[in-house]
């Protein structure tokens, strides 16, 4: 039997990128909070200017726990597996992937929340692809900017507005939204090659500018600027200049004293009682079995945790698992079209070893509804992104661009000259759910526990397909342009384990298609609440985890405002 | 803008580095070094700098015959050192794979974080000798270099044959690896005196690098930096 604990206001399943923000507003507003996190504490020490053990060896995960879920893939119903990857996208740890992310934390564009009503008015409803699940979001843009707002000035984001309330600003993206203000912190500084590319952008008549980023570009909060040491991409800070939840929100939240973080917790089940109300959560930490009562949870794992773990916590009043009497769990997955990248190679060494990931120049032109699709076979667009910072295993292991055999002497020559004279590029391009593309429980395949992983059924359909080749072919403009002599276009590929997952609890109105309602709540289990991109039903063109973000404390803000309502 | 159309090279040293399981060396602090001090630590200052590239090249540090693997056979280690020296190989463009310790790299880590490839190692690495055998009547080894390309190359078409499942997958597992034995940080025990980096002019391990370092034209001098050679940073995990 497990030891039962004291009763707490609200339990966080997950202390991450979205977990670690809904802890501010909750314990501002009063309320106990417990955050159950399956990783430990990772602190500057251990970041370590390492690309062997970082970005070959995945990471030094605090923890097994996510590497031992890793969710297996198949393409459709009765397509063989996909290989399975020994190293989860994700990570566990306090502030979670936060702390080794690019850090790029964009606002969504307006369409991005009217995808089905913007194509019908513009284009015809017959422009939505056929088998498509997508829906307009319960709300738009203007709703989620306070909370967008907050998100930026609490965790620490750095940028250049481009819009603000209305009036536009050439500087920063001219497409984006209107914002109440600017950026807390200026834009991370260029590079001679960020630089090369903005000068080409502008010459193809395009509107180049820094992207934002949870990265300090100045002292903020007490912490640092950036240091630009090129070890950003699945590398920790070791000046904790990026704004993880670790250093940023959850201290702040446990400066309340209302907020307790315990680590190395492993959640097994969220459990309901007769009212098909939750009371809390069954969790392992160090061989021990424990119940933590609570008036409240919040569901903030990863997508394919949050689905597994709703899938799994079977009862009476949810046979088919927790909030799942609609068979909605797991449906409108997608995972981001933003493979497909473009490889180029200039003549010129580009210095580009240092920097991060998120130091980069971004072109939005092509970027969801940003142009005239009249003429054009498909919906949506891609942001287009060039960066710096690059490392020395992954450099020596470029491709050679037909010019040179992959061994051997000449294959050294080759490197030698060109280490430094290649480059890819981000391509993120709207990503639509697919009635045929879902989660379940895999059959056959378990972790240590004897639970069985989460199961991806899903693939591109043919408007990403198409989608990639027109974002291709404006990237090969783009690098051209530049100067590049050699391009390379890279596969789609699919839609397995990655860091850009969405769905599977699904936000919207009405229960029959969505899992969780306006506000983030389940529409089945009224006090369970779900955060994280397993409630974005469209993906947009750029990095999901400032929308998670700013919708996590749009969450946390609706619960502590509505307590009685919805916890009483 | 003005283009370099090459890069300029850096000579190797023969200093030692701090290798996987012993601590750093002392005295290697984070503070900010001057300018005079990266390029006395680099071996650079009393001459060495003016060397000509090719002459600086000249004399790669040799790796000591009798030097023990710690898991491979001597059979094994043998056929491995011959297959990563064909890999990235020591000529005209300066050290390889062999300077680098690849194959000692590999030979460590098949003890921990590559144990999951120990089987694999022991069954392609015998894969190839029965093949060098059966193709060209010796072991991969003892083979003229021209005959190691020509069976490399079979290899990686998958059409030597013999492999399980593949020989082209064994290829690619020991291409990688060979990579990661030459361009890692030294302290993995790889990249032995930097070899790997200054072949691909990677100016190394820094903890802050300034806007002006980061311009096009930039010449950044190697500092020959490890991670691990800054004090503040522990080793954990993978």
């Amino acid at each position: 039997m497990p030891i039962d604990l004291e009763p707490t206001d609200v339990v966080l399943v997950g202390v991450g990128a979205v977990g670690g923000v809904a802890a501010l507003p909750l314990t501002s507003a009063g309320l106990d909070v417990i955050g159950l996190e399956a990783g430990n504490w990772l602190t500057a020490r251990d970041f370590a200017p390492d690309e062997l053990r970082n970005n070959v060896r995945g990471w030094p995960q605090s923890v097994q726990k996510a590497n031992r879920e890793v969710p297996t893939h198949r393409r459709s119903e009765g397509a063989p597996y996909s290989p399975r990857p020994s190293v989860h996208p994700m990570m566990n740890a306090v502030g979670g992937t936060s702390l080794h992310y690019w850090g790029q934390s964009w606002r969504l564009n307006p369409w991005d929340f009217r995808v089905v009503s913007e194509t019908a008015r513009r284009y015809g409803a017959g422009r939505i692809p056929a088998g498509s699940t997508v829906e307009d979001w319960p709300f738009g843009l203007e709703e989620l900017e306070p909370y967008y707002d907050a998100v930026e000035y609490e965790v620490g984001i750095s940028g250049q507005a481009g819009n603000i309330n209305g009036t536009i600003d050439e500087r920063g993206n001219i497409f984006e939204g209107p914002r109440q203000r600017e950026y807390p912190m200026p834009p991370l500084r260029g590079s001679g090659f960020t630089e090369l590319m903005s000068d080409a952008a502008r010459g193809l008549g395009w509107h180049p500018f820094p992207g934002p980023a949870a990265i300090a570009s100045q002292t903020y909060d007490g912490r640092p600027g950036c240091v630009y040491h090129g070890f950003c991409s699945r590398g920790g800070c070791h000046v904790n200049a990026k704004s993880s939840t670790a250093v940023s929100t959850i201290p702040k939240a446990m400066d309340t004293g209302r907020f307790s973080v315990v680590t190395r917790a492993r959640v097994s089940r969220i459990e309901v009682d007769n009212d098909r109300r939750v009371r809390g959560v069954t969790y392992f930490k160090d061989g021990e079995e424990y119940f933590q009562p609570a008036d409240a949870v919040l569901l903030a794992s990863y997508v394919y945790e949050n689905v597994r773990m709703l899938l799994l916590s079977k009862s009476a009043a949810y046979p088919e698992g927790l909030s799942n009497n609609h068979g909605q769990v797991g449906r409108h997955y997608f995972t981001h079209n933003h493979r497909g990248w473009v490889t180029a190679l200039f003549p010129f060494d580009l210095n580009n070893w240092y920097g991060a990931a998120a130091q980069g120049v971004a072109v939005d032109d092509w970027a969801d509804d940003n142009f005239d699709h009249a003429g054009l076979d498909f919906i949506g667009g891609g942001n287009l992104w060039v960066y710096t910072e690059r490392r020395p295993i992954n450099a020596a292991g470029m491709n050679t661009f037909g010019r040179a055999p992959r061994w051997g002497s000449e294959w050294k020559s080759f490197i030698r000259e060109n280490a430094d004279r290649w480059t890819g590029s981000y391509l993120q391009k709207t990503t639509l759910p697919y009635e045929d593309n879902y989660l379940d429980l895999d059959p056959n395949v378990t972790d240590p526990y004897g639970d069985p992983v989460c199961r991806i059924t899903a693939d591109f359909k043919e408007n990403e397909i198409r989608l990639t080749e027109f974002a291709q072919d404006r990237m090969v403009e783009w690098f051209t342009a530049a100067g590049a002599i050699e391009t390379i276009r890279n596969d789609i590929e699919t839609m397995g384990p990655a860091t850009h997952a969405y769905g599977g609890t699904r936000m919207g109105r009405d229960p029959d298609t969505n899992v969780v309602d306006e506000w983030g709540f389940s529409h089945e289990a009224p006090n369970l609440g779900i955060l994280g991109g397993s409630v974005m039903g469209t993906s947009g063109a750029r990095n999901p985890t400032l929308t998670a973000q700013a919708l996590a404390w749009r969450t946390a803000a609706h619960l502590a405002g509505n307590w009685s309502t919805i916890a009483g | 803008m003005e283009k370099k159309e090459k890069k300029k090279r850096h000579s190797s040293n023969n200093e030692t580095r701090p290798v996987e399981g012993q601590p750093a060396r002392p005295g290697q602090g984070a503070e900010v070094l001057s300018r005079r001090e990266l390029l006395r630590r680099a071996g650079m200052l009393g001459g060495a700098a003016a060397l000509p590239v090719s002459i600086a090249r000249a004399a790669p540090r040799k790796v000591p015959v009798q030097e023990p693997f710690e898991t491979l056979t001597a059979t094994e280690s043998d056929t491995l050192e011959a297959i990563v020296s064909r890999l990235i190989p020591t000529d005209e463009n300066g050290p390889g794979a062999a300077e680098a310790r690849a194959a000692h790299y590999i030979d460590h880590a098949l003890t921990g974080p590559l144990s999951v490839s120990r089987d694999a190692y022991s069954s392609g690495l015998e894969a190839v000798d029965r093949y060098a055998e059966t193709s060209r009547g010796i072991r991969f080894a003892e083979l003229p270099t021209e005959e190691q390309d020509s069976l490399l190359t079979e290899m990686e078409n998958g059409t030597a044959t013999g492999f399980s499942p593949d020989s082209a997958t064994f290829f690619n597992l020991v291409r990688a690896h060979t990579i990661e034995g030459t361009f890692c940080d030294p302290y993995y025990g790889g990249n032995a005196n930097f070899v790997g980096w200054d072949l691909i002019g990677y100016p190394g391990v820094r903890t802050s690098v300034t806007e002006e370092e980061q311009d096009i034209d930039a010449d950044l001098e190697p500092n020959r930096m490890s991670a691990y050679d800054y004090p503040m940073f522990t080793k954990g995990g993978a």
